[in-house]
Protein backbone atom coordinates (compact mmCIF):
# COMPACT_ATOMS: atom_id res chain seq x y z
CA UNK A 1 0.00 0.00 0.00
CA UNK A 2 1.67 3.05 -1.32
CA UNK A 3 0.69 6.45 0.07
CA UNK A 4 3.34 8.66 -0.76
CA UNK A 5 1.79 10.06 -3.55
CA UNK A 6 -1.66 10.10 -2.55
CA UNK A 7 -3.01 14.18 -3.08
CA UNK A 8 -6.20 15.69 -0.95
CA UNK A 9 -8.40 18.38 -3.26
CA UNK A 10 -8.83 21.67 -1.28
CA UNK A 11 -12.30 20.00 -0.33
CA UNK A 12 -10.59 17.01 1.45
CA UNK A 13 -8.44 18.80 3.50
CA UNK A 14 -10.94 20.79 4.96
CA UNK A 15 -13.09 17.53 5.20
CA UNK A 16 -10.23 16.04 6.99
CA UNK A 17 -8.85 18.68 8.79
CA UNK A 18 -9.60 17.56 11.74
CA UNK A 19 -8.16 13.99 11.99
CA UNK A 20 -4.75 15.86 9.80
CA UNK A 21 -4.44 18.18 13.22
CA UNK A 22 -4.12 15.29 15.72
CA UNK A 23 -0.48 15.31 16.12
CA UNK A 24 0.07 11.47 16.13
CA UNK A 25 -1.83 11.45 12.96
CA UNK A 26 -1.49 14.33 10.98
CA UNK A 27 -1.56 13.82 6.92
CA UNK A 28 0.65 10.86 6.40
CA UNK A 29 -2.21 8.53 8.12
CA UNK A 30 -4.79 10.86 6.49
CA UNK A 31 -2.74 9.28 3.14
CA UNK A 32 -2.87 5.95 3.92
CA UNK A 33 -6.61 6.03 5.16
CA UNK A 34 -7.27 7.43 1.34
CA UNK A 35 -4.36 4.70 -0.32
CA UNK A 36 -6.80 2.16 1.31
CA UNK A 37 -9.35 -0.72 0.22
CA UNK A 38 -10.99 -2.36 3.04
CA UNK A 39 -13.77 -4.71 2.51
CA UNK A 40 -17.06 -4.12 4.74
CA UNK A 41 -18.81 -8.10 5.08
CA UNK A 42 -22.44 -7.64 6.05
CA UNK A 43 -23.85 -4.38 6.05
CA UNK A 44 -26.44 -4.40 9.03
CA UNK A 45 -26.42 -3.64 12.50
CA UNK A 46 -22.45 -3.93 12.81
CA UNK A 47 -22.06 -3.10 9.03
CA UNK A 48 -23.79 -0.14 9.71
CA UNK A 49 -21.34 2.01 11.57
CA UNK A 50 -18.34 0.14 9.97
CA UNK A 51 -19.49 2.14 7.19
CA UNK A 52 -20.40 4.89 8.04
CA UNK A 53 -17.62 5.74 9.81
CA UNK A 54 -14.74 4.65 7.68
CA UNK A 55 -16.32 6.60 4.81
CA UNK A 56 -16.42 9.68 6.85
CA UNK A 57 -13.34 8.73 8.20
CA UNK A 58 -11.96 8.81 3.89
CA UNK A 59 -10.98 5.43 3.50
CA UNK A 60 -10.59 5.37 -0.24
CA UNK A 61 -11.75 2.29 -1.71
CA UNK A 62 -14.76 0.35 0.61
CA UNK A 63 -16.20 -2.64 -0.95
CA UNK A 64 -19.48 -4.11 0.63
CA UNK A 65 -20.95 -7.81 0.46
CA UNK A 66 -24.36 -8.37 1.23
CA UNK A 67 -27.10 -10.69 -0.12
CA UNK A 68 -29.81 -9.10 1.74
CA UNK A 69 -32.91 -6.10 1.21
CA UNK A 70 -33.79 -3.82 4.00
CA UNK A 71 -36.89 -4.88 5.58
CA UNK A 72 -38.56 -2.77 8.24
CA UNK A 73 -37.31 -4.67 11.53
CA UNK A 74 -33.70 -3.91 10.70
CA UNK A 75 -34.11 0.24 11.27
CA UNK A 76 -34.01 -0.34 14.59
CA UNK A 77 -30.24 -0.55 14.58
CA UNK A 78 -29.12 -1.12 10.86
CA UNK A 79 -29.05 3.27 10.91
CA UNK A 80 -27.27 2.87 7.48
CA UNK A 81 -31.06 2.52 5.91
CA UNK A 82 -34.33 4.60 6.05
CA UNK A 83 -37.90 3.70 5.32
CA UNK A 84 -37.27 4.73 1.90
CA UNK A 85 -34.89 2.00 1.72
CA UNK A 86 -37.42 -0.92 2.73
CA UNK A 87 -37.40 -3.83 0.33
CA UNK A 88 -34.33 -2.70 -1.74
CA UNK A 89 -30.83 -4.37 -1.81
CA UNK A 90 -28.74 -3.60 0.97
CA UNK A 91 -25.86 -2.66 -0.46
CA UNK A 92 -27.10 -0.35 -3.10
CA UNK A 93 -29.50 1.25 -0.27
CA UNK A 94 -25.78 1.66 1.81
CA UNK A 95 -24.20 2.75 -1.10
CA UNK A 96 -26.59 5.82 -2.29
CA UNK A 97 -26.21 6.63 1.54
CA UNK A 98 -22.34 6.46 2.05
CA UNK A 99 -21.99 8.50 -1.16
CA UNK A 100 -24.10 11.18 -0.59
CA UNK A 101 -21.93 11.18 3.09
CA UNK A 102 -18.29 11.62 1.16
CA UNK A 103 -17.95 11.32 -2.35
CA UNK A 104 -14.05 10.92 -2.57
CA UNK A 105 -14.70 7.48 -1.55
CA UNK A 106 -15.15 4.91 -3.91
CA UNK A 107 -17.43 2.18 -3.10
CA UNK A 108 -17.78 -1.38 -4.79
CA UNK A 109 -20.79 -3.39 -4.32
CA UNK A 110 -21.19 -7.41 -4.44
CA UNK A 111 -25.00 -8.16 -4.06
CA UNK A 112 -24.36 -11.49 -3.18
CA UNK A 113 -24.06 -14.05 -0.45
CA UNK A 114 -20.07 -14.54 0.45
CA UNK A 115 -19.15 -18.42 0.15
CA UNK A 116 -16.07 -20.18 -0.70
CA UNK A 117 -16.53 -20.57 -4.51
CA UNK A 118 -16.35 -16.11 -4.42
CA UNK A 119 -14.78 -15.35 -1.46
CA UNK A 120 -11.09 -15.60 -2.20
CA UNK A 121 -11.59 -13.63 -5.45
CA UNK A 122 -13.69 -10.60 -4.17
CA UNK A 123 -11.45 -10.50 -0.66
CA UNK A 124 -8.03 -10.38 -2.47
CA UNK A 125 -8.02 -7.24 -3.99
CA UNK A 126 -8.66 -5.36 -0.26
CA UNK A 127 -6.16 -4.53 2.51
CA UNK A 128 -8.06 -5.50 5.51
CA UNK A 129 -11.45 -7.14 6.22
CA UNK A 130 -14.00 -5.82 8.37
CA UNK A 131 -16.30 -9.10 9.49
CA UNK A 132 -19.88 -8.30 10.98
CA UNK A 133 -21.76 -11.28 9.45
CA UNK A 134 -24.47 -12.88 11.59
CA UNK A 135 -23.59 -16.96 11.37
CA UNK A 136 -21.00 -19.87 11.90
CA UNK A 137 -20.52 -20.95 8.88
CA UNK A 138 -19.67 -17.43 7.19
CA UNK A 139 -17.49 -16.51 10.36
CA UNK A 140 -14.70 -19.31 9.26
CA UNK A 141 -15.27 -18.97 5.89
CA UNK A 142 -14.37 -15.46 6.27
CA UNK A 143 -11.22 -16.09 8.88
CA UNK A 144 -10.26 -18.76 6.59
CA UNK A 145 -10.02 -16.79 3.07
CA UNK A 146 -8.22 -14.14 5.30
CA UNK A 147 -5.45 -16.37 6.97
CA UNK A 148 -5.10 -17.66 2.85
CA UNK A 149 -4.76 -14.14 1.80
CA UNK A 150 -2.50 -13.00 4.22
CA UNK A 151 -5.45 -10.37 5.27
CA UNK A 152 -6.21 -8.87 8.72
CA UNK A 153 -9.58 -9.61 9.94
CA UNK A 154 -11.04 -7.44 12.17
CA UNK A 155 -13.92 -9.42 13.95
CA UNK A 156 -16.90 -8.20 15.78
CA UNK A 157 -20.05 -10.03 16.88
CA UNK A 158 -23.32 -9.36 19.30
CA UNK A 159 -25.52 -11.72 20.99
CA UNK A 160 -28.41 -9.51 23.13
CA UNK A 161 -27.17 -7.44 25.03
CA UNK A 162 -22.79 -8.95 25.00
CA UNK A 163 -20.38 -8.08 22.19
CA UNK A 164 -17.38 -9.04 21.52
CA UNK A 165 -13.97 -7.41 19.34
CA UNK A 166 -10.81 -8.69 18.19
CA UNK A 167 -8.16 -7.87 15.32
CA UNK A 168 -7.06 -11.50 13.89
CA UNK A 169 -4.35 -12.61 11.33
CA UNK A 170 -2.48 -9.19 12.20
CA UNK A 171 1.15 -8.99 11.09
CA UNK A 172 3.06 -6.27 13.25
CA UNK A 173 5.82 -4.43 12.18
CA UNK A 174 8.35 -7.08 13.31
CA UNK A 175 6.50 -9.62 10.38
CA UNK A 176 4.88 -11.62 13.86
CA UNK A 177 1.45 -13.21 13.02
CA UNK A 178 -1.26 -12.95 15.46
CA UNK A 179 -3.94 -15.48 16.54
CA UNK A 180 -6.73 -15.72 14.16
CA UNK A 181 -10.64 -16.94 14.93
CA UNK A 182 -9.96 -20.78 14.87
CA UNK A 183 -7.41 -19.79 18.18
CA UNK A 184 -9.81 -18.87 19.75
CA UNK A 185 -12.74 -20.97 19.26
CA UNK A 186 -11.58 -23.73 16.97
CA UNK A 187 -15.02 -25.65 15.74
CA UNK A 188 -18.20 -24.28 15.75
CA UNK A 189 -20.99 -24.90 18.51
CA UNK A 190 -23.16 -27.96 16.31
CA UNK A 191 -26.31 -26.02 15.57
CA UNK A 192 -29.69 -25.52 18.00
CA UNK A 193 -27.45 -25.84 21.29
CA UNK A 194 -26.25 -21.80 21.36
CA UNK A 195 -29.26 -19.93 21.94
CA UNK A 196 -30.94 -19.44 18.45
CA UNK A 197 -31.96 -16.22 16.72
CA UNK A 198 -35.61 -17.56 18.04
CA UNK A 199 -34.49 -16.74 22.08
CA UNK A 200 -32.20 -14.34 20.86
CA UNK A 201 -32.52 -10.80 19.51
CA UNK A 202 -30.08 -7.67 20.09
CA UNK A 203 -30.68 -4.27 22.06
CA UNK A 204 -30.20 -1.78 18.81
CA UNK A 205 -27.98 0.67 20.12
CA UNK A 206 -25.37 -2.24 20.92
CA UNK A 207 -24.14 -2.80 17.38
CA UNK A 208 -23.56 0.68 17.17
CA UNK A 209 -21.17 0.60 20.28
CA UNK A 210 -19.87 -2.50 19.18
CA UNK A 211 -19.13 -2.01 15.10
CA UNK A 212 -17.77 1.47 15.89
CA UNK A 213 -14.94 -0.12 18.14
CA UNK A 214 -14.59 -2.43 15.18
CA UNK A 215 -14.04 0.88 12.28
CA UNK A 216 -11.64 2.25 15.17
CA UNK A 217 -9.35 -1.16 14.59
CA UNK A 218 -9.93 -1.20 10.80
CA UNK A 219 -7.82 2.69 11.06
CA UNK A 220 -5.40 1.95 13.54
CA UNK A 221 -4.88 -0.68 11.27
CA UNK A 222 -4.25 0.84 8.20
CA UNK A 223 -2.33 4.08 9.71
CA UNK A 224 -0.44 2.19 12.06
CA UNK A 225 -1.45 4.54 14.62
CA UNK A 226 -1.68 2.99 18.22
CA UNK A 227 -1.71 -0.80 19.45
CA UNK A 228 -4.51 -2.93 17.82
CA UNK A 229 -6.60 -5.51 19.63
CA UNK A 230 -4.44 -8.20 18.11
CA UNK A 231 -3.76 -10.99 20.41
CA UNK A 232 -6.80 -9.31 22.59
CA UNK A 233 -10.26 -10.27 22.79
CA UNK A 234 -12.54 -8.09 24.43
CA UNK A 235 -15.88 -8.42 25.66
CA UNK A 236 -18.42 -5.64 26.69
CA UNK A 237 -21.54 -6.33 28.80
CA UNK A 238 -24.00 -4.13 27.86
CA UNK A 239 -26.10 -4.76 31.22
CA UNK A 240 -23.71 -4.75 33.84
CA UNK A 241 -21.75 -2.36 31.88
CA UNK A 242 -18.73 -4.49 31.97
CA UNK A 243 -15.42 -4.84 30.28
CA UNK A 244 -12.77 -7.20 29.64
CA UNK A 245 -10.02 -7.60 27.74
CA UNK A 246 -8.44 -11.30 27.35
CA UNK A 247 -5.38 -12.50 25.94
CA UNK A 248 -5.41 -14.84 23.20
CA UNK A 249 -2.80 -16.75 21.66
CA UNK A 250 -1.46 -18.96 18.12
CA UNK A 251 -2.39 -22.53 19.09
CA UNK A 252 0.24 -24.67 17.51
CA UNK A 253 -3.24 -27.12 16.72
CA UNK A 254 -4.98 -24.50 14.69
CA UNK A 255 -5.70 -26.29 11.52
CA UNK A 256 -5.06 -23.47 9.12
CA UNK A 257 -2.05 -22.08 10.24
CA UNK A 258 -0.90 -24.29 13.17
CA UNK A 259 2.55 -26.43 13.23
CA UNK A 260 0.52 -28.60 10.82
CA UNK A 261 -1.97 -27.33 8.84
CA UNK A 262 -4.91 -29.58 7.22
CA UNK A 263 -6.44 -26.55 5.59
CA UNK A 264 -5.00 -25.83 2.03
CA UNK A 265 -8.25 -24.32 0.48
CA UNK A 266 -11.37 -23.09 1.26
CA UNK A 267 -13.30 -25.84 2.39
CA UNK A 268 -17.90 -26.29 2.50
CA UNK A 269 -18.78 -23.84 5.73
CA UNK A 270 -21.88 -25.35 5.88
CA UNK A 271 -20.97 -28.96 6.26
CA UNK A 272 -18.51 -27.94 8.77
CA UNK A 273 -20.80 -26.43 10.73
CA UNK A 274 -23.33 -29.34 10.84
CA UNK A 275 -25.95 -26.96 8.84
CA UNK A 276 -26.26 -29.98 6.19
CA UNK A 277 -26.42 -32.54 8.35
CA UNK A 278 -29.36 -31.80 10.46
CA UNK A 279 -31.07 -30.57 6.47
CA UNK A 280 -30.75 -34.05 5.42
CA UNK A 281 -33.60 -35.89 6.25
CA UNK A 282 -36.94 -33.33 5.26
CA UNK A 283 -39.72 -32.58 6.97
CA UNK A 284 -43.29 -32.57 5.73
CA UNK A 285 -44.35 -29.21 4.70
CA UNK A 286 -47.88 -27.53 4.44
CA UNK A 287 -48.00 -24.05 2.08
CA UNK A 288 -50.64 -21.18 3.82
CA UNK A 289 -52.47 -22.17 0.88
CA UNK A 290 -53.04 -25.77 1.76
CA UNK A 291 -53.63 -24.64 5.66
CA UNK A 292 -56.12 -22.20 4.50
CA UNK A 293 -58.15 -25.03 2.72
CA UNK A 294 -57.73 -27.35 5.73
CA UNK A 295 -59.52 -24.75 7.57
CA UNK A 296 -62.05 -23.81 4.54
CA UNK A 297 -62.89 -27.39 4.43
CA UNK A 298 -63.27 -28.03 8.15
CA UNK A 299 -60.61 -30.28 8.31
CA UNK A 300 -59.68 -32.27 11.85
CA UNK A 301 -56.06 -31.07 12.68
CA UNK A 302 -54.15 -29.50 15.47
CA UNK A 303 -52.15 -26.03 14.73
CA UNK A 304 -49.37 -25.00 17.08
CA UNK A 305 -47.72 -22.01 17.68
CA UNK A 306 -43.76 -22.10 18.04
CA UNK A 307 -42.91 -18.53 18.76
CA UNK A 308 -42.70 -16.12 22.14
CA UNK A 309 -45.88 -15.05 23.69
CA UNK A 310 -44.79 -11.48 22.54
CA UNK A 311 -45.38 -12.57 19.04
CA UNK A 312 -48.28 -13.83 19.67
CA UNK A 313 -49.55 -10.99 21.11
CA UNK A 314 -48.86 -8.80 18.32
CA UNK A 315 -50.57 -11.32 15.90
CA UNK A 316 -51.86 -14.68 15.85
CA UNK A 317 -53.85 -17.06 13.40
CA UNK A 318 -55.04 -19.41 16.27
CA UNK A 319 -53.71 -22.18 17.44
CA UNK A 320 -52.06 -23.60 20.40
CA UNK A 321 -48.62 -21.25 21.81
CA UNK A 322 -46.09 -23.57 22.84
CA UNK A 323 -42.83 -21.56 22.69
CA UNK A 324 -40.20 -23.36 20.89
CA UNK A 325 -37.91 -24.01 24.11
CA UNK A 326 -40.92 -25.65 25.99
CA UNK A 327 -41.96 -27.85 22.91
CA UNK A 328 -40.16 -30.69 24.46
CA UNK A 329 -41.73 -30.23 27.60
CA UNK A 330 -44.80 -29.95 26.42
CA UNK A 331 -44.70 -32.71 24.06
CA UNK A 332 -48.27 -34.09 26.34
CA UNK A 333 -50.26 -31.25 24.61
CA UNK A 334 -49.62 -32.05 21.22
CA UNK A 335 -51.65 -34.84 19.08
CA UNK A 336 -50.27 -37.69 17.75
CA UNK A 337 -53.64 -39.07 16.02
CA UNK A 338 -54.76 -36.34 13.81
CA UNK A 339 -52.55 -33.99 11.58
CA UNK A 340 -50.40 -31.30 13.19
CA UNK A 341 -49.80 -28.10 11.54
CA UNK A 342 -46.37 -26.41 13.30
CA UNK A 343 -46.06 -22.28 12.78
CA UNK A 344 -43.94 -19.73 13.77
CA UNK A 345 -42.62 -16.51 12.15
CA UNK A 346 -41.62 -17.83 9.12
CA UNK A 347 -40.73 -21.30 8.97
CA UNK A 348 -37.43 -21.99 10.76
CA UNK A 349 -37.94 -22.40 14.16
CA UNK A 350 -41.34 -24.55 13.56
CA UNK A 351 -38.91 -26.85 11.63
CA UNK A 352 -36.40 -27.16 14.54
CA UNK A 353 -39.63 -27.90 17.08
CA UNK A 354 -40.57 -30.48 14.03
CA UNK A 355 -37.09 -32.32 14.64
CA UNK A 356 -36.70 -32.11 18.41
CA UNK A 357 -40.56 -34.11 18.44
CA UNK A 358 -39.73 -36.34 16.23
CA UNK A 359 -36.60 -37.44 17.20
CA UNK A 360 -37.52 -37.64 20.76
CA UNK A 361 -40.85 -38.77 20.60
CA UNK A 362 -41.20 -40.61 17.22
CA UNK A 363 -43.85 -38.22 15.84
CA UNK A 364 -45.27 -38.64 11.90
CA UNK A 365 -48.32 -36.43 11.58
CA UNK A 366 -46.02 -33.30 12.13
CA UNK A 367 -46.41 -30.74 9.30
CA UNK A 368 -44.00 -27.69 8.87
CA UNK A 369 -45.95 -23.80 7.93
CA UNK A 370 -43.97 -22.83 5.22
CA UNK A 371 -43.24 -19.31 5.11
CA UNK A 372 -44.65 -18.87 9.03
CA UNK A 373 -47.23 -16.63 9.83
CA UNK A 374 -46.05 -14.12 7.58
CA UNK A 375 -46.61 -16.07 4.46
CA UNK A 376 -49.98 -16.74 5.51
CA UNK A 377 -50.27 -12.92 6.11
CA UNK A 378 -49.23 -12.20 3.02
CA UNK A 379 -51.45 -14.71 0.94
CA UNK A 380 -54.37 -15.19 2.96
CA UNK A 381 -55.14 -12.88 5.69
CA UNK A 382 -53.31 -9.07 4.59
CA UNK A 383 -55.43 -7.17 7.22
CA UNK A 384 -53.77 -8.80 9.93
CA UNK A 385 -50.18 -7.24 11.70
CA UNK A 386 -47.43 -8.25 10.17
CA UNK A 387 -44.07 -7.51 12.63
CA UNK B 1 -14.33 -17.07 47.04
CA UNK B 2 -13.70 -17.29 43.33
CA UNK B 3 -16.10 -15.29 41.45
CA UNK B 4 -17.71 -16.85 38.13
CA UNK B 5 -18.97 -14.35 35.29
CA UNK B 6 -21.99 -15.98 33.47
CA UNK B 7 -22.44 -14.89 29.66
CA UNK B 8 -25.76 -13.13 28.61
CA UNK B 9 -26.64 -15.77 26.47
CA UNK B 10 -26.38 -18.37 29.22
CA UNK B 11 -27.98 -16.31 32.72
CA UNK B 12 -31.05 -17.87 31.88
CA UNK B 13 -29.39 -20.99 32.56
CA UNK B 14 -28.38 -19.73 36.22
CA UNK B 15 -31.73 -17.90 36.85
CA UNK B 16 -30.57 -14.86 35.45
CA UNK B 17 -27.47 -14.59 37.67
CA UNK B 18 -24.49 -12.76 36.22
CA UNK B 19 -22.19 -13.37 38.79
CA UNK B 20 -21.69 -17.15 41.11
CA UNK B 21 -19.40 -17.67 43.75
CA UNK B 22 -17.95 -20.74 43.93
CA UNK B 23 -15.87 -22.79 46.85
CA UNK B 24 -14.12 -25.14 44.26
CA UNK B 25 -9.94 -24.98 44.05
CA UNK B 26 -9.50 -25.25 40.54
CA UNK B 27 -11.68 -25.40 37.30
CA UNK B 28 -12.18 -28.61 36.62
CA UNK B 29 -14.14 -28.98 40.11
CA UNK B 30 -15.51 -24.77 39.31
CA UNK B 31 -17.56 -26.40 35.89
CA UNK B 32 -18.81 -29.30 38.30
CA UNK B 33 -19.84 -27.26 40.96
CA UNK B 34 -21.68 -24.80 38.35
CA UNK B 35 -23.25 -27.68 36.87
CA UNK B 36 -24.03 -29.30 40.02
CA UNK B 37 -26.28 -26.48 41.20
CA UNK B 38 -27.41 -25.07 37.64
CA UNK B 39 -28.22 -28.81 35.77
CA UNK B 40 -29.49 -26.77 32.68
CA UNK B 41 -25.62 -25.27 32.34
CA UNK B 42 -24.12 -28.81 31.57
CA UNK B 43 -25.13 -29.58 28.06
CA UNK B 44 -23.74 -26.25 27.37
CA UNK B 45 -20.44 -26.33 28.60
CA UNK B 46 -19.44 -30.13 28.69
CA UNK B 47 -19.89 -32.61 25.95
CA UNK B 48 -20.43 -35.97 26.14
CA UNK B 49 -17.93 -37.10 27.31
CA UNK B 50 -17.31 -34.37 30.12
CA UNK B 51 -14.94 -32.04 28.29
CA UNK B 52 -15.51 -28.50 28.25
CA UNK B 53 -16.60 -27.37 24.57
CA UNK B 54 -14.23 -26.49 22.38
CA UNK B 55 -16.32 -23.38 21.37
CA UNK B 56 -16.61 -22.31 25.23
CA UNK B 57 -13.50 -20.17 26.22
CA UNK B 58 -12.24 -20.04 30.14
CA UNK B 59 -10.52 -17.47 31.32
CA UNK B 60 -8.67 -16.85 34.47
CA UNK B 61 -8.75 -13.05 35.63
CA UNK B 62 -7.19 -11.93 31.31
CA UNK B 63 -5.38 -15.35 30.19
CA UNK B 64 -7.11 -18.25 28.51
CA UNK B 65 -6.93 -21.67 30.71
CA UNK B 66 -5.74 -23.73 27.70
CA UNK B 67 -2.44 -21.50 27.88
CA UNK B 68 -2.05 -22.35 31.65
CA UNK B 69 -2.99 -25.61 33.28
CA UNK B 70 -6.36 -26.18 31.29
CA UNK B 71 -8.59 -27.55 33.58
CA UNK B 72 -6.06 -28.03 36.18
CA UNK B 73 -5.25 -24.57 36.40
CA UNK B 74 -5.94 -23.52 40.25
CA UNK B 75 -8.68 -21.06 41.18
CA UNK B 76 -7.94 -19.05 44.17
CA UNK B 77 -10.07 -16.78 46.26
CA UNK B 78 -10.31 -13.53 44.42
CA UNK B 79 -9.83 -15.07 40.92
CA UNK B 80 -12.12 -14.14 38.21
CA UNK B 81 -13.13 -16.90 36.05
CA UNK B 82 -15.23 -15.84 32.74
CA UNK B 83 -16.92 -18.29 30.56
CA UNK B 84 -17.05 -16.69 26.94
CA UNK B 85 -18.91 -18.52 24.50
CA UNK B 86 -18.81 -18.31 20.57
CA UNK B 87 -21.14 -15.76 18.87
CA UNK B 88 -21.93 -15.50 15.62
CA UNK B 89 -24.59 -12.16 15.88
CA UNK B 90 -23.96 -9.66 13.57
CA UNK B 91 -27.46 -8.45 12.66
CA UNK B 92 -29.71 -11.71 13.81
CA UNK B 93 -33.36 -11.45 12.80
CA UNK B 94 -35.53 -13.32 14.26
CA UNK B 95 -36.58 -16.15 11.62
Amino acid sequence: MSFENINFSKEELARYNRHIIIPEFGLEAQQKLKASKVLVIGSGGLGSPVLLYLAAAGVGTIGIVDFDVVDDSNLQRQVLFGINEIGKPKVEAAKRRLESLNPHVKFNIYNTHLNSQNALDIIKDYDVIADGTDNFPTRYLVNDASVLLNKPNVYASIFQFEGQVSVFNYTDKNGETGPNYRDLYPVPPPPGLVPSCAEGGVLGVLPGIIGSLQALEVIKIITGVGETLSGRFFIFDALNFETRTFNIKRRDDNPINGKNPTIKELIDYEQFCGMKAVEEKPIREITVRELYDWQVVGKKFQLIDVREPHEHNIVSIGGKLIPLATVVNNADKIDKDIDVVVLCKSGVRSRKAIRELEEKFGYKNLYNLKGGIIAYIDEVQPELTKY
Amino acid sequence: MATVIIPTPLRKFTNNTARLEVKAGNIHDTIRELTTNFPDLKKHLLNEKGEVRSFVNIFIGNDDIRNLQQEKTAVKEDTVISIIPAIAGGSPDQP
